[in-house]
Order: structure tokens, then sequence, then C-alpha cells
């Protein structure tokens, strides 16, 4: 790199890396999640001398570089070694400091999961893992950087918190949240590109879901990247004569019972949407749930199948799988429709 | 070049032995343990706690201590005495060794056991986390050391490496890494089973200082700890410790049946004999 990329890297004036620039479609970056990440760090820092932040030779695509370029003394690029990384932070964490640790998804959670296990969650360490362009949201770039297996992966490791940003105000609260949340954090961040879904920061709890749409005849529980594909969708069901309640279910772990049950005896049916394998994750948790206070309704989990997807863009994928606005609706009509068979 | 006292070399070689005869002990509770990978460092340990270490056994958080983190963490077995004995907690307290709800298990649990700085038993991980405290050392402006004992089998574990070209890198020159070289593994010998030698030409191509010593030579073990530098910016700091597991006991010396086992009737009266303690 030259030295003047490097200057315009570290001044901030990039626009954005080279990912995603492959395929910018114009959407605003000053919204978009994973750019928010470095910069709301680098304001809560000017104030929080615990923060430091480590990435993975990623510092452009999760823009880390907005943190390094106002902390230069405690941002730390660890090169391309994720253990070490994840390893690092737990020994900072030891000594003090708060480490946010950021890198893709399928290597924060999947190459780290067990450092994350061991180092982090199990002797408390208030570890902030960061897995960015989770899910399929790096579309072509295929298996190996797809992250469809984090969230059942995380939710599965004791003492862990796991959440997931649903835009960049939403992903500004649980920054601040994180700063004095108890032990270990998994936070996933999408793709960077998802839409604004709340038009402030919120005023959230970490373990309590937000409901973002009441409805009566349906709750659609999405979370990160498929709660606005979810709102899409409970609009276009709304013109059907379809009133859809759509729960921002941000934490995974723990999960939020009460929202859970309180939907689905509400309004007697309830869809699950996440961006990742089906086996695992949002769904099995929510599963999990109803089965077990015997609370029967019309279910369905959906998401990626459990299979590797094929290659594709990543607005291919989201419909080829019935990810986004319209496919989510298909999807609930479904629902709705078996639900009524099953009744007669 | 200094001369370590007949006292000092006396004391610190009693509790070199205290260690090993700890071990039998503790073992015995649990009905099986690890022997011979605590004995190849209990002269290692000893040095250190009772020569080497910053510490107060009063403020087991002091921010300024020296930090110790057992990469290998089966040798924990060896750790807790010393860390009773130096008044981190109740002697008493061991008898509970691996019994149900305990606080000692075979691997540290740094949230139970004051003075154990992380825990560990996943091998490869050790190295990282002092990484971590090295530089969270420097970066805070405290001039404590963080040391970190490994094994030579583990250094078969990559994250090792991403550890020591990390510390290179950075510069960790507050950081000392000990290898226990007690030449095996669970398998065999590591030359065998996955060399790890040239360990410290190794190292020093990551951007070590490296120093190379009996780890059974107590007075030079004071003499080369005492003399490391200890800069916050400069080289870090290897010690390759070359030691014999099962040291100590001649059966269980350079043997692979030993790794995990558990002396019962006589065989216990007599290593513990052996060692020079009470039967």
């Amino acid at each position: 790199m030259s030295t003047q990329d490097q200057s315009e890297l570290f001044n901030g004036t990039a626009n954005v890396g080279l990912k995603d620039a492959r395929s910018a479609d114009g959407t605003d970056t000053r919204a978009i999640p994973a750019f928010v990440f470095g910069e709301e760090l680098a304001r809560l820092a000017d104030h929080d001398p615990r923060i430091v932040v480590l990435t993975a030779d990623l510092a452009r695509s999760n823009r880390a570089t907005d943190f390094a370029n106002r902390h230069p003394e405690r941002f730390v690029n660890v090169g391309i070694a994720e253990k070490n990384m994840i390893t690092m932070a737990a020994g900072m964490a030891a000594s003090g400091y708060v480490p946010f640790a950021a890198t893709f998804g399928a290597f924060a959670a999947l190459l780290c999961a067990e450092q994350i296990r061991t180092d982090c969650a199990y002797p408390g360490m208030p570890v902030r893992v960061v897995g960015h362009h989770s899910g399929m949201s790096m579309g072509f770039y295929g298996t190996s950087h797809h992250s469809l297996e984090d969230l059942g992966m995380m939710r599965c490791i004791a003492d862990l918190t796991v959440v997931c940003a649903t835009d960049a105000n939403h992903l500004r609260a649980l920054l601040r949240l994180s700063l004095d949340h108890p032990g270990a954090m998994y936070i996933r961040l999408g793709r960077g590109r998802d839409p604004q879904v709340y038009d402030v920061v919120p005023d959230l709890s970490i373990g309590r879901a937000e409901t973002v749409r009441d409805g009566t005849d349906l709750t659609i529980i999405a979370t990160g990247s498929e709660v606005h594909p979810a709102l899409q969708a409970a609009d276009e069901l709304a013109g059907a004569g379809v009133s859809t309640r759509v729960v921002d279910m941000f934490t995974i772990a723990p999960l939020d019972h009460d929202a859970v049950l309180d939907a689905a005896r509400a309004t007697g049916a309830v869809l699950t949407v996440e961006e990742g394998n089906v086996t695992g994750g949002l769904g099995s948790a929510v599963a999990e749930c109803l089965f077990e206070a015997g609370v029967h309704v019309p279910f369905r989990r959906h998401g990626v199948p459990d299979e590797h997807v094929p290659v594709g863009p990543p607005a291919g994928l989201y419909a080829h799988y019935r990810l986004d606005g319209p496919g989510i609706a298909d999807v609930a009509r479904e629902l709705l429709d078996s639900g009524k068979e099953t009744q007669r | 070049m200094p001369v370590t006292s007949t006292d000092q070399l006396t004391h610190l070689t009693d509790r070199a032995r205290f260690v090993r005869t700890e071990t039998v002990r503790l073992t015995r509770i649990a009905g099986a343990g690890h022997y011979s990978a605590v004995f190849s460092c209990a002269e290692l340990f000893s040095v250190l706690y009772y020569a080497q270490l910053r510490l107060d056994p009063a403020r087991p958080d002091w921010p300024d201590r020296d930090r110790f983190v057992l990469s290998k963490g089966h040798a924990a077995i060896g750790l807790y005495p010393v860390l009773a004995d130096l008044g981190f907690f109740d002697p008493s307290e061991l008898d509970t060794y691996t019994r149900l709800g305990s606080p000692f298990g075979d691997h540290p649990d740094m949230r139970r056991i004051p003075g154990v700085d992380f825990s560990s038993g996943s091998l490869g991980h050790g190295l990282s986390i002092a990484a971590g405290m090295a530089l969270a050392g420097r970066m805070s402006g405290s001039d404590h050391r963080t040391y970190c004992m490994l094994g030579d089998g583990e250094l078969a574990e990559g994250q090792i490496w991403e550890a020591a070209m990390s510390a290179g890198h950075f510069r960790l020159g507050n950081l000392v890494a000990i290898v226990d070289a007690n030449q095996l593994g669970i398998d065999g010998f590591v030359r065998d089973v996955m060399a790890a030698e040239p360990i410290d030409r190794r190292f020093a191509a990551f951007g070590w200082q490296t120093h190379r010593v009996d780890g059974h030579d107590i007075p030079a073990l004071l003499e080369l700890f005492a003399g490391l530098p200890a800069a916050a910016d400069g080289p870090p700091q290897l010690v390759v410790a070359d030691t014999v597991k099962g040291k100590g006991v001649a059966r269980m010396e350079l043997s692979p049946d030993w790794h995990v086992g558990n002396l019962v009737g006589a065989d216990y009266d007599d290593v513990l004999m052996e060692l020079g303690g009470r039967a």
C-alpha cells in the first residue's frame, strides 16, 4: 500500500472496504452498522479508558480504522491470526480492559469457538467478540466466508451473551450497553448495508426483545439483518388483511422467553426469521421455548436450510432463500394456511 | 557472577521437594493425576515463586503484580501447594482437591483460586493470554512482567506461533516465556511424535531473545532470571529449560507410562521416601 493510500485509509476518507466496494449499490454508508462500529467505539473511548479494539487484518472492512485514527495507542492489529486475537483480548480483559475483537463472523465464531468458550466465557472475561459480515452476506465469497452456524454455536456456550445488531442506531445502543455488561459477549453484525429500522438510538435492555410492530394474527420473530425485511413482509401481509407483530429478538442468549410466549398466545402463530442455518439458531431457541412451555401454535423456522449455499450476490441469495420481504411474506402465508389446515 | 547463598539454595531445593511431595499426596486424593509433568518443572516453580515473581499474597489482584500464566495447565497440581504455602489461601483447602465442587480441579480456575492469573488447560492458549497481559501492562504504564510456562509438546499447537509472532512484532520485552522442555508428551518422546527442536532457534526467528538452561539447576535458574532484561519495549524473552519429565522419581524419569497415574500402597510410600517426604 502506498503512503497516500495509507493516509487516506487512516484519515477515514477511503470510501468503503474493497470487498464492499465490489457490490456497492449507493447505500448511504453513514447508516451502515459495520461502519459505525469503529466510530462509535472511538467516541465512547474518549471517556472510557478501558476500551481497546483488536482486529485481524480487517480494519478496512469493519472500519476499526475510525477507532485507530482517534486512539492509535489502544488499537491492536494482530494480522491474520484470529485465535491469537481472541485469546490476547482475554489476556487484556484480565488486566482490566474491555476489548472489542472484530473479524468476519465466520472466523470469529467458527474458527475461534474454543477460544471464545475457554478463554472468554468460562473465566468471565468481558471480551466483546464482534462477528461482522455474518450470515451469507459475503455472497459469492462462498461458504468459507459465511457464518450460518454462528448463532447456534455461540448460544450453546454457557455465560456468553449473544446479540445481533439490527441497524446502525441499534448497534450504537448495543456497544454502549456492552461496556458494563458482565461477562463475555458475541456481537453479530450483518454485511454493513442493513437499512434503518430504528430512527434514533433505541433504549434497549440486553435480554429483552423489542416489539417493532404490533399485530394480532401472526408474529414474526426476527433478528439482525432479517428485522427490516420482516417489517416489509408485515406491510405486504397487511395489504392482504393479515395483522403481523414483528419482534426484534436481538438477544439470542439469554432468550426473552416472555416475549416469545406472549407473542404466541396473543397472535396464535409464530414465524422465526434469521440469516443463518435453521438448525440451532434463533428458530431452534424459540421452538425450545414454546414446546417446553406447552404452547403449541402454528410455527415455522425460516432461514437457510441445512445446506451450503450456492454462489451468488447477497441480494440474489436472500431472494433464493426467500429471506427478503416478499419471500418472508410468502412463507408467512404458507404458515397461516397450514395452520388453517391443522385446525380443520 | 551472583552467588546463591547456601540458605537460599537449601530453601529453594526444599520447596521443589515440597512441590513434588504435595503432588503425590494430592494425586492420591483424586485417584489419578499428572505426576511427571509437574516433577519436570518443580525447580522452575520454586525459583519463580520463591525468588523471582513480584507478588503480594494479601493482594492477589494487585495491578502491578507479576503475572504467571501456566499454559501447561495440567501442572496445576504442583502450583496449588505453592500458592497455599505463600498465603494466597488456607493450605487445608487443598484437601478438597478434585472433590465435587472443589475450587481445585486438574486444571486451574482463576475464578475460584486466588493467585491463579488465568484459567488454563487447553494447550496452545497460554502464550496468547500472556501476550495480551504484557500488552495491557505496557498500555497501562505498569512495569510488571508476564511469565508464561509452556510445555515442549505444546509447541505443536499452531496458536503458539501466532502468539510468538505477535510478541516479537509488538516487541513485548516485558514477556518471558519458559518452555519446560521435558522431552515427553503422552504418546512418547516429543522428538518422535512432533519434533519441537530447535526451540530456541525457532523463537529467535520470530524476534525473541533466547536463553537455554538446565531446568533443574537452581543456581543457574536464579542467575538467568535475575539477569533477564525487562524493557517494556524490546525483544520478548524465551527461556528453554532442559528438564527431565518425572525428575526425582526413578521409575517415572523419561517414562511415557507415567504422564497420568496413581500410586497406591507400598509404591506410594516408596515414592514419598524417594522424594524425601514423609510416608
